[in-house]
């Protein structure tokens, strides 16, 4: 069970207290009626599936219930960071994902 | 019985003695014995039937790894236990056991047959001589599989134990209490940090219980192992847990360990759980998991009486038992040569030491020599005889790769080893990298992804000093990277035994290989022949190779196997055995009962039951109930005599009569408040909020954001600011998550609140042409009559004195109410409203009635006729979209090119042509029922009932393209019939719409 860090309870709990929400990064259009078909169907469905670092939606359902923002490995499961929602990704290095 | 027990040797309490059973018949143990150590004392070494070719088998271990003696044991009604390994059981006075895969008994078998068929049971049998004829399946081919393959048989009581769980914290966890493990322990453990260290075993010792001849530090093995552990047991900072297995290693240091309470206790204390499982995470994690023996390969090494080396060591040492009084020796390793020795001056007549090595350390073959044994080096192995235990082995020398003549000798044990391979399992479910050591042919440790240390055995160390030392190394690694310094721990080690040795694959033969019977996987009978033939077949990867001939599948998950699987594979590819690959381990490391993984977490606990608060009303008035979502509702309320059909006709007669009163407290229900709560509104419903005046309430439609609906339900504005929002009764998280995401993350500018309610309100719907007439005198601060409060209209008012949200609708489509008061006092006013509406024959329904009902108007239950897949316009209910609203969740998508198309599936009323015949539910549609098979499904019925209204039976169905196929006779081919309905629109009962405006 992976330890996660809530950015808003500034605390690292069990992934328990926890559910995924899918990638992060991806806003809702302000107007989607401006949308093409093919760009609502990719903002819909198309996700990157990413093999190595990962920015991803969490939530601590059931702590404080805040959405935030992380930075997984999928190859080697593990947390590189979290971050506060509306935050931007921050940079990481391939070496950081590494280790 | 001749005894094989040997005075003043081993741990076991001699003057302490425990009777038990085995298939039947009593023997005697001793105080500490497992059921292998006390079943070889009494000269017993038929423990069990191999699984497919059910040959004899007698155990080949003397711990968790044992593949063979596997028995089942009984302590009264629910507490039979299959499979559970011999050598780790311990005897407690009335412990039954039993020996399993005979049939009439252990020494006659008529499965061994199968013994007599080996050609037919080769690598990949399941694959290749089931597959056909088809017909043979059903009847022969698949009850033979599951017999065959059931490995003991499965308990069929309720287990009466029960199970704990915890949580454990800690600075250092040492898995194994071995000398690399107690080493690791004595380092951490001076600077103070916690330190836990577990072992499955009975006592902490590890290899040290079987090597008492050890000196370290001036004393005699064991003198040093009891003051370790007592020095250990004294420190505050040091948990010491035995009989704890280390199951699995999960990410970031987490350990799961099973530990067994009472599974050796004669007396059950009462109350205490029979295992508990601990969840530790620990800063570092120190591994003295040791190493495991090879069994060698060659024919015939699986009679009872063949066992490893160390596994008689260990029964000599340990538990004071010679496993033979003639034991021979085979061996390739330099360990096996002390076995002798010490069964030697025990009194044993050793037959030969024979080892497949030309050159020995000078030393051994002194020490063989001094104590009369002949020592046959170079040779190989080629036979053994005897059917209930091993009478004698065949032995050749090999010169120059020749195999020479062959030369028998007689013995009553035939003690192999082939070597050691680490223990790596824990290791490796942290996908931690192993490296292939080319010269001692093994893995060893490579590259970490955890905090974790590797002592001793596991990592290719041999000899106690080595260990010790290594253990402290690793302990104080462990405490370092914690930021603590320690003092050095070094040890004085004599008379030490060290050595080493070589591998193989099958040993070398002067006979067919083809007809060997060399077993590399004893509990699942695959022999190197097996290996091979995979090969041949095409298995290229070890992950082919074990699935094909199952080798390492078994419940010792190729502890024993999988090195020599491995070995044999690369030799027949051709290839170095790291290209080959090695098998996953994975956990549990050793079988877990399932009652461990559950925990607290069975029968009442398992899941949780919610009930309203009018649930205990429902209870004492003979509800039948059903499951809705983890809702308990009342279902139906029948009378004396009633089916559920006579109960639901009469309640949904009632309610369209007179009145039903219904408890509908499950519906979820979210607070939405704040400035901004009508803009909210507006951006997640379909419906347009703007204009919805406080005081009035409208039908909510929620789509996801790909356009197919979620939920819906009434939302009530009680001030401009404040919405009384309701959802599906299985909807309610899933609708309060998904506002709270919108909310937090795509408008965070929107000032507005989300507050589930729906535990905090009880409440009742009054439904029924007299549901005014009952409810108008008990209402206190609102005018509920026909005009002051029109269908649609909610209002803060009190009912019998209880403060309430009342609301004008209808699921029924007949004059409605819902009374929602806190929910305490829910129970209250139910009974108060059946008291007042005896005058009116009030009848209370079930969540049926009101299937029944809604269905009768055609209001859809979402997920009933909606899948996840169906639009507000497949639905019919596209009125309910704010067509001039710019934007709302899943709006961009209703214009998407799949979602406009013509033929998606619509929802439609059915009317069978028969009206008696009721449709099931699920049932699918066809246009033609004379086509040929399969035919074209074009749809299905998601809701069907007899309506007593009606006086006929009544469905909707999802059916493509069905709004243009109104009038028209569509087909549900059923089991030996075919059921003819029409098509119509999904309001059956009062379209019209007139009973609602009851005055
Ligand atoms: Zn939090």
């Amino acid at each position: 069970m992976l330890l996660i860090h809530c950015p808003y309870c500034d605390d690292t709990l069990p992934e328990l207290e926890f559910a995924y929400a899918g990638e992060a990064h991806i806003a809702r259009p302000s107007d989607p009626s401006e949308l093409s078909d093919e760009e609502w169907r990719d903002f819909l469905f198309i996700r990157s599936n990413a093999r190595g670092v990962h920015a991803e939606r969490w939530r601590h359902i059931h702590g404080c219930a805040r959405y935030f923002n992380a930075l997984r490995d999928t190859v080697s499961d593990k947390f590189l960071r979290t971050y506060k929602a509306g935050e931007p990704r921050p940079d990481t290095s391939v070496q950081e994902a590494v280790k | 019985m001749t005894s094989f027990r040997v005075k003043d040797r081993g741990r076991v309490k001699a003057d302490r003695p425990v009777r038990f059973s085995f298939d039947g018949v009593a023997y005697e143990g001793c105080e500490g014995d497992t059921v292998a150590s006390a079943l070889l004392a009494n000269g017993v070494h038929l423990m069990g039937r191999g699984f497919k070719y059910h040959r004899p088998r007698g155990p080949v271990t003397a711990g968790s790894e044992e593949p063979n003696a596997l028995i089942g044991t009984s302590r009264g009604v629910g507490r039979f236990e299959p499979n559970t390994r011999a050598t780790v059981q311990e005897i407690y006075q009335g412990l039954t056991t039993e020996s399993q895969n005979k049939w009439p008994s252990l020494k006659f078998d008529v499965g061994a047959i199968n013994d007599r068929l080996y050609m037919l049971f080769s690598a990949g049998f399941y694959y290749k001589t089931f597959m056909w004829p088809r017909s043979f399946w059903d009847k022969v081919y698949e009850p033979f599989i599951r017999r065959a393959a059931g490995l003991g048989k499965a308990p069929v009581d309720v287990d009466p134990d029960h199970y704990a769980s915890r949580y454990l914290y800690c600075d250092v966890l040492i898995v194994g209490a071995g000398p690399s493990g107690l080493a690791a322990a004595l380092a951490a453990a001076q600077t103070g940090v916690n330190v836990v260290v577990v072992d499955e075993h009975a006592e902490m010792g590890g290899s040290l219980l079987s090597e008492p001849s050890v000196g370290i530090n001036g004393k005699a093995a064991w003198d040093w192992l009891e003051a370790t552990l007592d020095e250990l047991g004294r420190l505050p900072n040091v948990r010491l847990m035995t009989r704890t297995t280390a199951i699995g290693y999960y990410h970031q240091n987490m350990i799961a360990l099973c530990q067994k309470l009472t599974d050796h206790l004669a007396e059950l204390p009462t109350d205490a759980p029979r295992e508990r499982m601990w969840r530790v995470r620990a800063k570092q994690v120190v591994l003295g998991q040791g190493a495991i023996e090879r069994p060698l390969v060659f024919d015939g090494n699986d009679r009872p009486g063949v066992m490893l080396a160390s596994a008689a060591q260990t029964y000599l040492n340990r538990y004071g038992v010679k496993v033979g009084n003639r034991p021979v020796i085979l061996t390739s390793h330099d360990s096996a040569w002390y076995a002798a020795f010490d069964l030697a001056d025990a009194g044993a007549k050793v037959g030969a030491i024979v080892d497949t090595r030309n050159d020995i350390q000078a030393a051994l073959m002194q020490q063989a020599k001094a104590r009369g044994i002949e020592t046959l080096t170079g040779h190989t192995a080629t036979a053994t005889s005897g059917r209930l235990r091993v009478k004698s082995v065949r032995v050749n020398p090999v010169r120059g790769g020749r195999v020479g003549k062959a030369r028998t000798i007689d013995c009553d044990a035939l003690l192999m080893s082939g070597g050691w391979t680490p223990s790596l399992h824990l290791f490796s479910h942290t996908k931690g990298s192993l490296h292939w050591d080319a010269e001692e042919n093994v893995y060893l440790p490579g590259q970490q992804t955890e905090e974790c240390h590797i002592a001793g055995a596991g990592r290719g160390l041999w000899g106690i000093a080595a260990v010790l030392e290594d253990g402290v190394k690793a302990g104080t690694a462990a405490v370092r990277a914690l930021g603590h310094s320690c003092d050095a721990v070094r040890f004085d080690v004599s008379d030490d035994r060290t050595g080493n040795g070589v591998t193989h694959k099958e040993l070398a033969t002067d006979r067919s290989p083809g007809r060997a019977k060399a077993f590399i996987d004893f509990q699942n009978d695959v022999t190197a022949k097996d290996i091979r033939l995979a090969v041949r077949e095409g298995m290229r990867s070890i992950e082919h190779v074990k699935r094909y001939t199952t080798n390492g599948m078994a419940t010792d998950q190729g502890k024993m196997s999988n090195m020599n699987g491995l070995m044999i594979a690369s030799d027949a590819l051709q290839k170095e055995a790291p290209q080959v690959g090695l098998t996953t381990f994975r956990p549990p490391y050793t079988p877990t009962t399932f009652g461990t993984f559950a925990g607290y977490h069975k029968g009442s606990h398992f899941e949780l039951t919610r009930k309203t608060p009018i649930d205990s009303w429902a209870e004492e008035h003979g509800a039948a109930f059903e499951p809705v979502a983890l809702w308990r509702r009342a279902w139906y309320f029948p009378k004396a005599g009633e089916t559920m059909h006579m109960a639901v006709s009469r309640e949904c007669k009632a309610t369209r009569e007179s009145i039903g009163i219904f408890d509908a407290s499950t519906l979820g229900k979210i607070e939405v408040s704040g400035p901004d709560a009508v803009e909210f509104m507006n951006r997640m419903y379909t419906n347009p909020w703007t204009k919805l005046a406080p005081g009035r309430c409208r039908y909510g439609l929620l789509l996801g954001e790909d356009g197919f609906i979620r939920d819906d339900g009434v939302i009530g504005r009680m001030r401009d600011d404040l919405f009384h929002v309701t959802t599906t009764t299985g909807g309610a998280a899933r609708v309060l998550n998904m506002m709270e995401d919108y909310l937090q993350t795509e408008w965070p500018d929107l000032k507005v609140w989300l507050t589930s309610t729906t535990e905090e309100w009880a409440t009742i719907a009054l439904n029924g042409p007299n549901a005014r007439k009952l409810l108008a005198p008990l209402v206190e601060g609102v005018d509920i009559s026909a005009d002051a409060f029109p269908h649609m209209s909610v209002a803060e008012c009190t009912v019998a004195g209880f403060s309430s949200r009342l609301f004008r609708i209808s699921f029924t489509g007949e004059l409605g109410f819902e009374v929602n008061v806190p929910a305490r006092h829910g129970r209250a006013l139910w009974k108060k409203l059946m008291q007042a509406g005896r005058q009116y024959d009030i009848c209370p329904y079930g969540t049926e009635t009101m299937h029944v009902l809604r269905a009768e108007k055609g209001y859809i239950i979402i997920g009933q006729d909606t899948d996840g897949t169906v639009t507000p316009q497949d639905a019919g209910i596209g009125w309910a979209i704010g067509k001039a609203k710019p934007d709302f969740v899943g709006k961009r998508s209703l214009s998407r090119p799949d979602i406009v198309a013509r033929d998606r599936k619509h929802l439609v009323g059915l009317l069978t042509d028969d009206p008696k015949i009721v449709l099931e539910e699920g049932a699918q549609i066809v246009t033609d029922p004379n086509q040929p098979l399969p035919m074209k499904m074009i749809g299905h019925v998601t809701s069907s009932y007899w309506s007593e209204a009606l006086g006929r039976s009544i469905a909707m169905a999802l059916v493509a393209g069905g709004h243009e196929k109104m009038d028209q006779t569509l087909y549900i081919p059923m089991p030996g019939h075919t059921v003819a309905a029409k098509v119509t629109g999904t309001v059956f009962y009062d379209p019209a719409g007139e009973r609602l405006k009851v005055e």
